[in-house]
């Protein structure tokens, strides 16, 4: 763990986010097991350190992009449960009032510009809008999330040498569980992935993305440093995801053993090694973080069946937002 | 009224829209100093600065990416792409991107954006560098998509593009960039969806966009010596297209060609064409007619390229068959 350096509430804000995103996906799982829940989607379990951390370290002016594996992004930098799961039932009162569902979810009034099916989709955005804080003089800072495997787009070495030439405030953060869909990152990256940024001239670190303090402590630093404009940045963030590459990838012994899984959810699971500091550092009591769970586990369950009974959009708004006014 | 170039008049275009809202800046290829390699843009950054005309790398998905983003955040970007060509570089962003983040947030999302680029055969430009893609995006749900056809509407339309809250393409015609028309010195805009009728007729209909108006209304000439009277109509905007005033002329002349340069399978005409033939259909005394470019990349040769557009004498040579009732084929 990292050294503690913040204060008391920031920890149980940030643990607090962790369960959140994990109960979250908990029932997302639930509904889509049970058939509840249409299209697919893409469990972020396992990588709750990586969205919490780099969150905690922005505020809502601040913006992310997020991918297909989004929905701990989006809890992270603010969004409630209930929009989040009306969205993902496509209700209209998602989010998105149910146009974007699990893959495109984006909750704006927290600066997120919303997840992206395209792999490697949002790095533009991203570093577009770190241009436009640039040029309007806005102190703000854009994090692109993405995952290993979208760092073999073209697009990212494009915005990359833009944002090392104009000096943007955006972040990169490549969040590395191993794997790309059912292949391994070794068989489809060549060299080492903070060298390609490093190419660039882009000052890159390696961080361990199951360490929350760790991810929160290095963002808050490039944070600051990209609002003075000695930007950009990239993050990559070690971590694993528990779930399948989807909800729907259940038999995936061909491309990971059990025992691999069995060994990150055991020995590295970034709630139960910061709950155990939050403990031992006297934080909050065993009985203070079980309630909490509880609390939080029961205002998913309500989210969900409020979800469940909300309205479909009317049919009238089915060709309604294909052009702004 | 005074006369301008096309190029000037869509230089004049970003420079009042630039000094009206600090928002609005240029991002693309050799846009500043250069001001383009038609010199459009020429000028500009003398004016605005280079934090307002932007010269990026060559990297038509990231800077096109980038402008999605910052107009996703409260800027107002200008794109230059050089060539239209390099669309299907730029597809993703574009067309995943750009096109779709309005509806997919549910309306909250928007993205104030203008590409824009060039269509147009006959500069001996060979393949990569000729074609006219307006189908290709016009395809696409949440583009706009604008034609001018002239200096005037150069300027009226991309004032507009500038104030509109959606990501829109517009096409120029490389080869008209030096011809002048008359635009007024006041300020103008151009609103979307609105056809220009630029001659009257009551014999056939002809709708042409771009540099194929000047087609049109050559055809229009020389038809006259015929004694058929056509009217030419320019619809401007191909998304959102002015379905109303094209019908309208339909129902009084009876007989349509609809012209425009891209290719013409699965293009720009057939789009037109059909809508007229369902909601006209009965008013209708021949098969409404396209023509666009043959469907074969753009050949360098001048000998073999000028065979590929349309040209005034093919239009006047379908329009006279339509109107002395040859074009009704057996089965
Ligand atoms: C351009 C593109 N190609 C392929 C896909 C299909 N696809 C969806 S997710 C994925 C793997 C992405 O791997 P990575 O970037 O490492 O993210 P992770 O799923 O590991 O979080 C692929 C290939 C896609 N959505 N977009």
């Amino acid at each position: 763990m990292a050294k503690a350096k913040t204060n008391t509430e920031d920890y149980l804000r940030m643990y607090r986010q962790m369960v959140r995103i994990r109960t979250f996906e908990d029932n997302a799982n639930q509904l889509y097991l049970s058939a509840k829940m249409p299209g697919l989607t893409h469990m972020y379990s396992g990588e709750e350190a990586v969205a919490v951390g780099i969150c905690e370290a922005l505020t809502d002016d601040d913006r992310i992009t997020s991918t297909h594996r989004g929905h701990g992004h989006c809890v992270a930098k603010g969004a409630e449960f209930k929009e989040m799961f009306c969205e993902l039932l496509g209700k209209a009162e998602g989010y998105c009032r149910g146009k974007g569902g699990s893959m495109h979810i984006a909750d704006q009034s927290h600066g997120n510009l919303g997840a992206n099916a395209i792999v490697g989709g949002s790095m533009g955005i991203a570093t577009g809008s770190a241009l436009r804080a640039k040029l309007m003089g806005k102190d703000d800072v854009t994090v692109c999330f993405f995952g290993d495997g979208a760092t073999a787009q073209g697009l990212m070495y494009e915005v990359m040498n833009m944002a090392a030439l104009w000096n943007l405030p955006v972040i990169y953060a490549c969040e590395n569980n191993g794997y790309s869909e059912y292949t391994k990152t070794e068989e489809i990256a060549a060299g080492s992935i903070t060298a390609r940024a490093e190419a660039f001239g882009i000052e890159a670190h390696t961080v361990d993305g199951q360490d929350v303090l760790a991810v929160n402590e290095l963002t808050q630093k490039l944070v600051a440093r990209a609002r003075k404009g000695e930007g950009p940045f990239f993050m990559e963030l070690m971590t694993y995801r528990y779930h399948g590459h989807h909800v729907g990838d259940i038999n995936r012994e061909y491309y990971r053993s059990k025992d691999e899984e069995k060994d990150w959810k055991d020995n590295r699971d970034p709630i139960i090694r910061f709950r155990a500091f939050l403990v031992s550092e006297g934080i909050a009591t065993e009985a203070e973080i079980e309630a909490m769970n509880a609390e939080i586990e029961k205002n998913a369950t309500e989210a969900v069946a409020y979800a469940e009974q909300a309205p479909y959009p009317p049919a009238n708004e089915v060709d309604m937002h294909v052009y702004a006014d | 009224m005074r006369e301008i170039t096309l190029s000037q008049a869509v230089n004049e275009a970003l420079a009042e829209e630039m000094r009206r809202d600090p928002s609005v800046f240029i991002l693309g290829e050799d846009v500043a100093e250069a001001g383009t390699p038609f010199k459009v843009l020429s000028g500009l950054v003398e004016e605005f600065g280079t934090d307002r005309v932007i010269d990026t790398p060559i990297s038509e998905p990231g800077f096109v990416g980038m402008a999605v983003g910052a107009a996703m955040t409260g800027a107002r970007p200008v794109v230059d792409l050089m060539f239209g060509d390099f669309i299907y570089l730029v597809m993703d962003q574009l067309c995943n991107q750009a096109a779709k983040q309005h509806y997919m947030s549910g309306g909250k999302l928007t993205v104030p954006m203008v590409l824009r680029t060039n269509l147009g055969a006959t500069r001996r430009s060979a393949a990569q560098h000729s074609q006219s893609l307006q189908a290709l995006v016009a395809h696409i749900p949440g583009l706009k998509v604008a034609l001018p056809s002239s200096a005037y509407e150069a300027k009226g339309l991309m004032k507009t593009a500038i104030r509109d809250n959606n990501p829109v393409v517009i096409f120029e015609d490389k080869l008209m960039y030096q011809d002048k028309a008359p635009v007024p010195e006041e300020e103008y805009l151009i609103p979307f969806g609105e056809a220009h009728t630029k001659r009257e007729g009551s014999d056939i209909t002809l709708i042409a966009t771009s540099s194929m108006v000047q087609v049109a209304e050559k055809a229009a000439e020389m038809l006259a010596g015929d004694g058929i009277d056509a009217e030419v109509i320019d619809p401007r905007t191909i998304v959102p297209l002015d379905e109303a005033t094209l019908l309208d002329s339909v129902k009084k002349t009876s007989r349509a060609i609809v012209i425009d340069e891209g290719h013409q399978s699965y293009g720009v005409t057939a789009e037109i064409a059909s809508r007229l033939n369902e909601k006209a259909f009965y008013h209708l005394d021949a098969p409404v007619l396209r023509m666009g470019a043959m469907d074969v990349p753009v050949p360098f040769s001048p000998a073999l390229e000028d065979l590929t557009v349309p040209t005034p004498e093919g239009v006047v040579e379908n329009a006279r068959k339509l109107c002395a009732g040859e074009m009704i084929h057996a089965a």
